[in-house]
């Protein structure tokens, strides 16, 4: 418990680091967690004292994100990701390995404080896994051979700095590259570009590009930045990179990020000009901590190259920054306004819209929030043009989008199309061509079977915010559905009732279906509460939180079907289960102590 | 000046710029079921209880603001069953046992429940552990019987102007914290006479030794449901709010 003289001067550092502002409330407890390895008590009456807030908000943040605990974590704190598609490459094995090699019980602190273990959503490197975190840093292509080192480096005390660095490399594995990804963005030539074309053209030039948000929700991206600018009675407005890319299966905004950087920040900048904002902020999702530092080395590029700052490219009436908010494991924080909300040192809860971010945003002030792809392609439209964009893809999908190609398939990475393309011509180039089902747009999206290969990507078919996932014959289509199921009901906020109750109940009635214990009441009842919550939620979560049963409901029903016992009733409950305790009491484990419930 | 209007069920409803559709609703005498909607406070939308269609989309009627033209269902038979499959789960998410609960005929989730039919739990009880506390002298915070509809958190904050409560936790672990050390209720700067204190729709926060003041038979629900009570009680705050703006 930290309570020393010298604790006490570390937690009144971190918070002059922070200015002492309780916006930064969770970058502040992130430092906390990493230093401390948990939050303790003593520590949030100190840093509610600190930051003239109550000390109840502080406990709520805490308690809402998954990377703080209230427990001490290991001084080696490793994560697994849960994706399916860590699945498929053995990260559950891998798991279990560790935890036995290690001697710790998955989510128990190791006795001896050394090291704990547990499972976390994906971490975003779903082509290059079985992926995991270690004190925040990811790790990936987990093999046992790698876990008996890792074993050694922890029972050794080898600081994480001191890991070989192989553990820690993340590939780009880019293999299609188009519009965004193919075109050289020199630094500082779309700003230059905007400023001679103007400020009204510029906005013009992305209007004609029919750019759509590429989050997965598909706002136009000039009619958003045109609300914002015309927002009326401001003190300030704002531009938020989203880069809380925490869609299962989606990571190409972590390639955008590792080798793109500079387009995107040019990009948050031209928004920045459009609109008339001083401030930008990049919303980073925590488990991609390891782009911190080059991000920040890339922004501290910029300012020197008069990119950023005041005085941009010459222009004593354009002054623009850009600062870093890390997350902390909530993938809630990925949607708009909940973004917003921990921004400002809060739990991570969707607002009421409207209003919506661009009148009422960060701070209430209008705000613009894009995805990371967004602006990179924004940068490239104002270099290049409307028209260069609009050329490529449908009518009501203009330009291309870039995919995380995941599971299944001879060559997973990142692929950049034209909207409009088949499913058939991807697969066919990613070498997925044994494909049985395919989940565009993670698991919020949809599941579709190899009937629907010819249908396109595309806002008016399948839209996608960049998750591609693969499942060939081997997979079961039911343990795919239970792993989303149980992704939502661990990330949903809680804030509304049929998401908080209903994601709950969707994963213990799927759970029971798959364990066997299911009858046809139970089907009718699973599609019942789907239907409630995808009708009646507050959010985006919850609404989508039922598609990947209903969509294979719909089109799998014998996956169910053969799951189910041929009984009318079945007990809600395990009853042979339910006696455990009376027989541990009694001392009995005869036959005549156990009751069958077979039909 | 034109009136606006509305229409709810058919029905033309007058309302002014600003109103949300459960004030416009509830100044025309309609009822539109709701728990963590109170008119004293700011709308919150959490408890979906107020789900109505406009113009075929659903929204939470204390939230929605009301516009020209906008077709609203509320009594249907379809709202009313999702309406009391919503009831249901926050009866199973937590341990509300109304034959022994003070509150019980003063509780508004009980009085939703008979309002909408509900005749059993249907799902299966979650069983949550959660703490009661009832270090304070004069109030008590039985968490069990907690909807999370953050009245108190409101009221606590912008009323009494003391933060007494908040909510922590994420899904279904949300729960009620107070603001204090020891995380005891005794140990904030609560009172007895705060609002915050008075506003829990159901059996959560209550003031000790009151629980049986008035019998059982003659409580709020007993004679009247909710519907009615609503109306009469909200109607008036409506349109005091509605002069004030």
């Amino acid at each position: 418990m930290p309570s020393t003289p010298s604790d006490m001067k570390t937690i009144a550092d971190i918070v002059a680091r922070h200015d002492a502002d309780p916006t930064r409330l969770v970058q502040i407890l992130r430092d906390v967690q990493s230093t401390f390895r948990h939050i303790p008590a003593a520590v949030m009456d100190r840093l509610a004292a600190q930051l003239s807030i109550d000390r109840a908000q502080v406990q709520a943040v805490t308690e809402f994100y998954t990377f703080f605990s209230t427990e001490p974590r290991g001084r080696f704190d490793i994560l697994i990701s849960d994706s399916i598609t860590d699945h498929m490459l053995g990260s559950r094995e891998i798991a279990a390995y560790l935890c036995e090699c290690l001697g710790v019980t998955p989510g128990q602190t190791r006795a001896d404080g050394q090291v704990s273990v547990d499972f976390t959503s994906c971490t975003g490197m779903c082509e290059q896994g079985p992926a995991g975190l270690v004190n925040g840093y990811a790790l990936t292509k987990l093999t046992r051979d790698r876990v008996e080192r890792i074993v050694e480096l922890v029972n050794d005390d080898t600081p994480v700095s001191q890991w070989p660095r192989e553990f820690f490399a993340v590939k780009d594995n880019i293999h299609r590259a188009d519009l965004v990804l193919g075109t050289k963005l020199q630094p500082g030539s779309a700003l230059r570009w905007m400023f001679q074309r103007g400020l009204d053209s510029t906005l013009d030039e992305i209007a004609k590009s029919g750019l759509r948000g590429r989050g997965g929700a598909g706002f136009g991206t000039a009619m958003k930045w045109k609300f914002c600018r015309e927002a009326t009675g401001s003190a300030e407005r704002f531009v938020v990179c989203n880069a809380d890319e925490g869609e299962p299966g989606t990571f190409k905004d972590r390639v955008l990020l590792q080798s793109y950087a500079h387009q995107v920040f040019e990009g948050m900048t031209v928004c920045g000009a459009v609109i008339g904002a001083r401030r930008g902020y990049l919303y980073l999702r925590g488990e991609y901590l390891y782009l911190h530092e080059p991000l920040n080395a890339v922004l501290a590029e910029r300012r020197r190259a008069g990119l950023l700052g005041s005085n941009i490219i010459g222009r004593p009436d354009f002054e623009f920054d850009i600062e870093i908010r890390i997350g902390a494991g909530a993938y809630i924080c990925g949607e708009e306004s909940a973004l917003i909300e921990s921004m400002e040192g809060k739990r991570g809860v969707p607002r009421n819209r409207p209003p919506y971010p661009v009148t009422n945003g960060y701070l209430d002030q209008p705000t613009v929030v894009n995805n990371v792809e967004t602006f990179a392609a924004a940068a490239l439209i104002a270099l290049k043009g409307g028209a260069w964009f609009s050329a490529a893809g449908t009518e009501k999908s203009k330009g291309t989008k870039i995919l995380s190609i995941a599971g299944d398939c001879a060559r997973p990475g990142i692929y950049e199309y034209p909207f409009g393309t088949t499913m058939a011509q991807i697969l066919a180039d990613c070498g997925g061509t044994g494909a049985m089902g395919l989940q565009i747009g993670g698991p919020s999206g949809i599941f579709i079977g190899a009937q629907e290969f010819e249908r396109v990507l595309g806002f008016e078919d399948l839209p996608t915010g960049g998750s591609f996932m693969i499942f060939d014959q081997r997979r079961d289509v039911l343990e795919i559905v239970r792993n989303f199921t149980h992704f939502f009901a661990h990330e949903s906020c809680g804030f509304c009732t049929p998401c908080r109750v209903g994601t709950s109940l969707l994963k213990n009635q799927l759970d029971k279906i798959c364990a066997g214990h299911g009858g046809k009441a139970d089907l009718a009842e699973l599609k019942h509460i789907s239907k409630l919550v995808r009708a009646t939620s507050h959010c985006g979560l919850g609404q989508t939180a039922a598609n990947p049963i209903l969509s294979t409901l719909e089109r799998f029903p014998e996956q169910y079907e053969q799951r189910l016992k041929a009984i009318s009733f079945e007990p809600g409950f395990d009853l042979d289960g339910a006696l455990e305790v009376a027989r541990r009491m009694s001392g009995r484990d005869d036959a005549h102590a156990h009751l069958a419930q077979e039909a | 000046m034109t009136e606006h209007m509305l229409t709810i069920d058919g029905q033309r409803i007058p309302f002014t710029e600003g109103q949300t559709i459960i004030e416009a609703a509830t100044a025309a005498g309609v009822y539109i079921p709701h728990l963590c909607h109170n008119p004293e406070f700011k709308p919150h939308g959490s408890c979906k209880l107020c789900t109505v269609k406009v113009n075929g989309r659903n929204c939470s009627a204390c939230t929605f603001p009301a516009a020209d033209g906008q077709e609203v269902l509320n009594n249907t038979q379809e709202l009313n069953e999702t309406r009391r499959t919503i009831t249901q789960m926050l009866f199973i998410e937590g341990n509300h046992f109304c034959p022994s609960c003070e509150k019980s005929g003063n509780c508004q989730l009980q009085a939703v429940g008979y309002y909408l039919n509900m005749l059993d739990a249907h799902f299966p009880f979650f069983y949550p552990s959660r703490e009661v506390d009832a270090s304070h002298q004069e109030v008590m915070l039985d968490r069990d019987r907690c909807i999370l509809c953050e009245l108190c958190v409101r009221a606590s904050r912008d009323v009494d102007g003391k933060n007494v409560f908040a909510l922590s936790g994420r899904g279904i672990n949300s729960h009620l914290i107070v603001n204090s050390t020891t995380g005891k209720l005794k140990d904030t700067d609560i009172s007895v006479d705060d609002k915050a204190v008075h506003v829990c729709p159901v059996g959560a926060i209550l003031i000790k030794r009151k629980g049986f003041e008035v019998p059982i038979g003659e409580r709020i629900y007993d004679g009247q449901d909710i519907g009615q009570v609503s109306l009469e009680h909200e109607m008036p705050i409506v349109e005091e709010a509605e002069h004030g703006r």
